[in-house]
């Protein structure tokens, strides 16, 4: 018998953003295989122009509206896909404009790296479509092991090698679990399309011992990617050692596919199941806020901190998930606050890293202590941080306050005991955060300058634009909240249940 | 006018500060003319929009919202950007817009160290857009906005303007406001969502509290989260250690303004939301809030006896006169919570002058230790007399404003509202009695030491100590003028909030339960803490009989 393959139908509007992407990084890798050094002052530039070009079919996709399903449900453009689709290209290009002369000037491969950031991203914008087993596990591949090759490329300093090594085996020890957590999925439920294994809970197969187990290794490889306490080990030294634009990119877009797999999973996948990880998500959220914010108390590096801050924040953004379950429409407003959350904290954060980067440029240092007195010989990029980092704290009028009224709203909706009880853990958490996050602001501030030199730090163009976009997005997301939330109100329950 | 007033007024004098803070941003620095002069301009502006806004106040509707704007905000979690003024907010609102600006002028030639007048001015000004916004907010996200925005000016002036332990005080000052707040923010979340109310303004969530009955136990717990977040911003024991650190800490300016407005905001919030919203609550929580309030006033004014730094003295004294207010509010009573408005003008007032009065010294002592101090009616005789006026008010002489806040405070205890525990705020009512006795004490000995006898070897041929200067006669004379005109006639204030507090409170606490008919007394629907179900029937029958 010959076997036929047959084409599935391709709705070729609907991948348009993923092959404009995947035509800029083949045209990229190309130039530099063609012109070598030649083509290298451009490759900033090109990628840059790649990913706003991408942005166009996204945004004709968003005006045309329709929920457009490819592959028998196994790829989906839906609004939730398309609104995570966006927070991952521009946080891509913020990344760029990061990069930019980090990369020069610590003299290394340049036309590669910008190749294995185009790769990744298109991990990520595969991940907010993917709703099949299979799909998931490869966009994951595709985005972490160019970030495997991307932290380790401060190839000279043994700090960034042992990051990258680091990075590469705790990730694929995840994807390991994951993919044993998968296996046993498929076998309770006989199918790899998340919509189907929902039917199949449904069908009964949701009471079966195996299936439990499956989605607690699911969940718990997830929990790596997102580091999520006690998954978290691996952040503070990957991001210490990694390129800082790099650490910038993990701990927002990285963080960020993660949650996306994370809540397609949960939502269109094992949303009736929500007896099994309720209870899993509500320990990984109160540990992961409490454990990430009592360590950051105590770093003096300023990556570390902000890598212990990022577990802290992802405790926050998880939190929503453990009241989900209580209905239909906590369930979508658990999912609308995770995705408010993750905007938010992308512009804050990334933010944080712009600043982070500049001034390290001039000091020389992450240590805290060295940023001391910044306000004197940088009030610009002083008054920019400090807006970011009480941002990071939830101080009104600055974006981070929605995100966190967000986590807040969904968690006292339930009107569960649980739901209260997260709820003050966190207010609690809001507490210590601040203490670190208002330590460094005045630090920055009130402290003196450790050196003599007062000379006025130099920003690079490309640096001024990634600041300039997200202190306005912080800021106008912080005050008019409404920009963020009627995009972010979307739903993944209609098709699940 | 008026139709400007109405839709744009209260908008305008919130934001205004703001476009003023944002126009200075842009400005270089080193251009510190033009940077004091535009803060000095907007604030003036916005003190006459405060004025137009109480001329055409119609004072006989102050239990009606006026101005009220009502705009869409935030659709997705139904928060609505609601601003009004009534009788309560008034009061605070205008001695906010008139303090600001005392505080620019003040501040004119002793910029404290790192000078940059720059940024602090902007710092004041951003402050002014918070304190403001909270006394005009109608809806519950709004109001927590504004309630947080004046937190990072605040830290920003202790940490970087502040004393040698600004460092600590300012990150003390942070932690506590913010603790309080956050869980402020949750009871705020699930009042809303137990009362299942469409949006978060207060009367509608005060509507449906009434309709729907949140179980007792969940609302004693959610006014325990306001009480929290309301009851460390007062500050009441033994809530109130960040106080003296921050005031002691605090440039002149700062304080000022803490004291005069920052902690009202507290208070306000108790007379605003948590009382209105949960009267059944309230009163379970009134005899513990009345408990906490008379310990503060004595513990504050031993503290103050104890002191050895004037600044931090006044700082304790805050503590006790906040102690009087939260007196007053824990009483329910119309009478009380009148009180308790005066008495937070009149602390502001007072305390604000105070605060004004240590700094001056200050700058001319270089030290503000009091046994180092003496002599100041014959170094510097204007100011020696200012301070003992501010003295006299702060003990409650009759006759100046302070005198109106405690008196009526005390003596509202005496017959608090139905359901609270009659014998029990008695006491209190002695107690605080006493704390008056103990106020006149640390502030007469505190004249005496700091004013009279001679000045000390050190200071005696100081050319550096001089009487008060222009600038500063500019910056305390509406002051010391209000605090003589409320002395002689409260009802400048008591006017405005009469009506509003009386109209802010559930007939179930005021009804008078030996006159009202059983009929007066059903038609309430008074649940059975207020005590009135038995009585009231009681009465009936007798009546009958």
């Amino acid at each position: 018998m010959l076997l036929a393959f047959e084409r599935p139908a391709i709705d070729w509007h609907a991948v348009a953003p993923e092959i404009v992407l995947l035509s800029v990084g083949v045209f990229i890798t190309l130039l530099d295989i063609l012109f070598l050094e030649k083509a290298r002052p451009y490759m900033a530039a090109l990628s840059g122009l790649g990913i706003l070009a991408t942005a166009i079919p996204l945004l004709t996709l968003g005006i045309d509206g329709t929920e457009r399903v490819l592959f028998d449900g196994a790829y989906v453009v839906d609004n939730f896909s398309l609104v995570l689709k966006a927070i991952f290209l521009l946080a891509g290009y913020v990344v760029i404009l990061l990069s930019t002369n980090y990369i020069v000037d610590g003299d290394y491969w340049e036309s590669e790296y910008y190749g294995l950031l185009l790769a990744s991203l298109m991990g990520m914008i595969m991940m907010a479509s993917s709703r099949d087993l299979i799909s998931v596990f490869v966009a994951l591949e595709l985005l972490s092991i160019p970030a495997y090759l991307m932290v380790a490329w401060r190839k000279r300093d043994p700090k960034s090698n042992e990051a990258g090594l680091k990075y590469y085996l705790m990730g694929v020890f995840a994807s390991a679990v994951m993919l044993y957590g998968m296996s046993l999925l498929f076998g309770v439920s006989g199918t790899t399309v998340l919509s189907e294994i929902a039917d199949s809970i449904n069908a009964g197969n949701g009471s079966s011992s195996v299936m439990t187990l499956g989605i607690v290794f699911v969940v718990a490889g997830f929990a790596f990617k997102v580091s999520a306490v006690p998954f978290h080990t691996w952040a503070p030294d990957v991001y210490e050692g990694a390129p800082t634009p790099v650490t910038a990119f993990l701990s927002v877009a990285s963080k960020a596919a993660g949650f996306v797999a994370l809540l397609a999973l949960i939502f269109v996948g094992f949303y009736e199941l929500s007896n099994i990880w309720e209870p899993l998500i509500w320990i990984l959220a109160a540990l992961s806020m409490t454990v990430g914010n009592l360590v950051a108390l105590r770093q003096t590096n300023i990556v570390r901190l902000m890598a212990y801050s990022g577990v802290a924040q992802t405790g926050f953004m998880i939190a929503p998930l453990a009241v989900a379950g209580h209905s239909l429409a906590t369930g979508d407003q658990a999912l609308s606050a995770i995705i408010t959350y993750l905007a938010i904290y992308a512009a804050m954060n990334l933010g944080a890293f712009a600043v982070i980067i500049t001034l390290a440029r001039r000091t020389g240092s992450a240590e805290i202590d060295s940023f001391s007195g910044a306000f004197h010989f940088a009030p610009g990029l002083t008054v920019a941080m400090t807006i970011f980092l009480f941002s990071l704290a939830g101080i009104p009028p600055l974006g981070g306050w929605f995100a966190k009224f967000e986590v807040f709203r969904v968690l006292a909706t339930s009107g569960e005991t649980w739901g209260y009880l997260l709820a003050v853990v966190a207010a609690i958490n809001s507490v210590i955060a601040l203490f670190y996050y208002a330590t460094i602001a005045r630090k920055m501030w009130a402290d003196d300058p450790s050196e003599s030199d007062l000379n006025t730090v130099e920003i690079t163009p490309s640096l001024i634009s990634a600041l300039a976009i997200c202190v306005l997005v912080t800021l106008l997301f912080g005050i008019f909240p409404q920009l963020v939330a009627r995009f972010t109100e979307v739903s993944l329950l209609a098709s699940g249940v | 006018m008026e139709n400007l007033l109405d839709s744009w007024g209260l908008t305008v004098a919130t934001f205004s500060p703001l476009v003023g803070a944002l126009v200075m941003f842009l400005i270089p620095k080193e251009k510190e003319y033009e940077h004091k002069m535009i803060a000095l301009i907007t604030s003036l502006w916005v003190a006459f929009v405060g004025l137009m806004l109480l001329i055409w106040f119609d004072l006989n509707a102050t239990d009606k919202l006026q101005y009220v704007v009502d705009k869409s905000w935030i659709q997705a979690i139904h928060s609505r950007y609601v601003v009004g003024l009534d009788g309560i907010s008034l009061p605070l609102l205008l001695l906010t817009v008139l303090i600001v600006p005392l505080c620019i002028v003040y501040s004119w030639n002793h910029f404290p160290d790192p000078k940059n007048p720059k940024t602090f001015l902007i710092l004041i000004l951003v402050l002014e857009t918070g304190m403001i916004g909270t006394f005009v907010a109608q809806d519950m996200v709004l109001f927590f906005v504004f309630f947080e925005v004046v937190l990072l000016p605040m830290f920003f002036m202790i940490a970087v303007w502040g004393g040698p332990n600004r460092k600590y005080a300012s990150l003390k000052f942070f932690l506590y406001t913010l603790f309080g707040s956050a869980l402020m923010l949750v009871s705020f979340l699930s009042l809303f969502f137990l009362t299942g109310a469409e949006s978060f303004v207060f009367s509608e969530i005060a509507d449906n509290v009434v309709a729907h009955t949140v179980s007792r136990t969940a609302q004693l717990w959610i006014f325990g989260g306001m009480f929290l977040g309301f009851g460390i911003k007062v500050p009441m024991f033994p809530f109130h250690t960040w106080l003296p650190d921050a005031h002691t800490e605090a440039p002149t300016v700062g304080s000022v303004i803490l004291a005069a407005v920052l902690l009202k905001l507290g208070t306000y919030g108790f007379v605003r939301i948590a009382i209105p919203l949960l009267p059944d609550a309230a009163v379970e929580w009134a005899p513990w809030i009345g408990l906490l309030a008379v310990i503060g006033i004595i513990y504050g004014a031993f503290c103050c006896l104890a002191q050895t730094d004037m600044k931090r003295l006044i700082a304790f004294s805050s503590v006790a006169h906040m102690g009087f207010v939260m007196l007053g509010i824990s009483t329910l009573t119309d009478f009380g919570i009148n009180a308790a408005i005066m008495g937070m003008v009149a602390h502001g007032l007072i305390t604000g002058m105070l605060f004004f009065l240590a700094g001056s010294m200050k700058e001319r002592y270089h030290t503000l230790e009091i046994k180092r101090l003496g002599g100041l009616l014959i170094q510097a005789p204007k100011m020696g007399w200012v301070l003992g006026f501010c003295a006299m008010a702060s003990l409650g002489l009759p006759g100046l404003a302070g005198f109106w806040g405690e008196f009526p405070a005390i003596l509202s205890a005496y017959n608090p509202a139905n359901g609270l525990p009659v014998e029990t705020f008695r006491t209190f009512m002695v107690v605080a009695a006493l704390g008056t006795v103990l106020a006149a004490g640390y502030l007469l000995w505190l004249l005496q030491r700091s004013a009279f006898g001679t000045p000390k070897e050190e200071f005696a041929d100081d050319p550096n100590i001089h009487d008060a200067t222009k600038t500063e006669w500019v910056a305390w004379a509406p002051l010391l003028a209000l605090i003589l005109a409320i002395g002689i006639y409260p009802n400048l204030v008591f006017r405005a909030t009469d009506a509003a507090v009386d109209a802010s409170l559930t007939p179930c606490l005021t009804i008078d339960a030996d006159k009202a008919t059983h009929e007066e007394i059903e038609s309430a629907h008074c649940s059975d803490v207020y005590g009135l179900g038995d009585h009231g029937s009681d009465h009936h029958a007798v009546s009958k009989g």
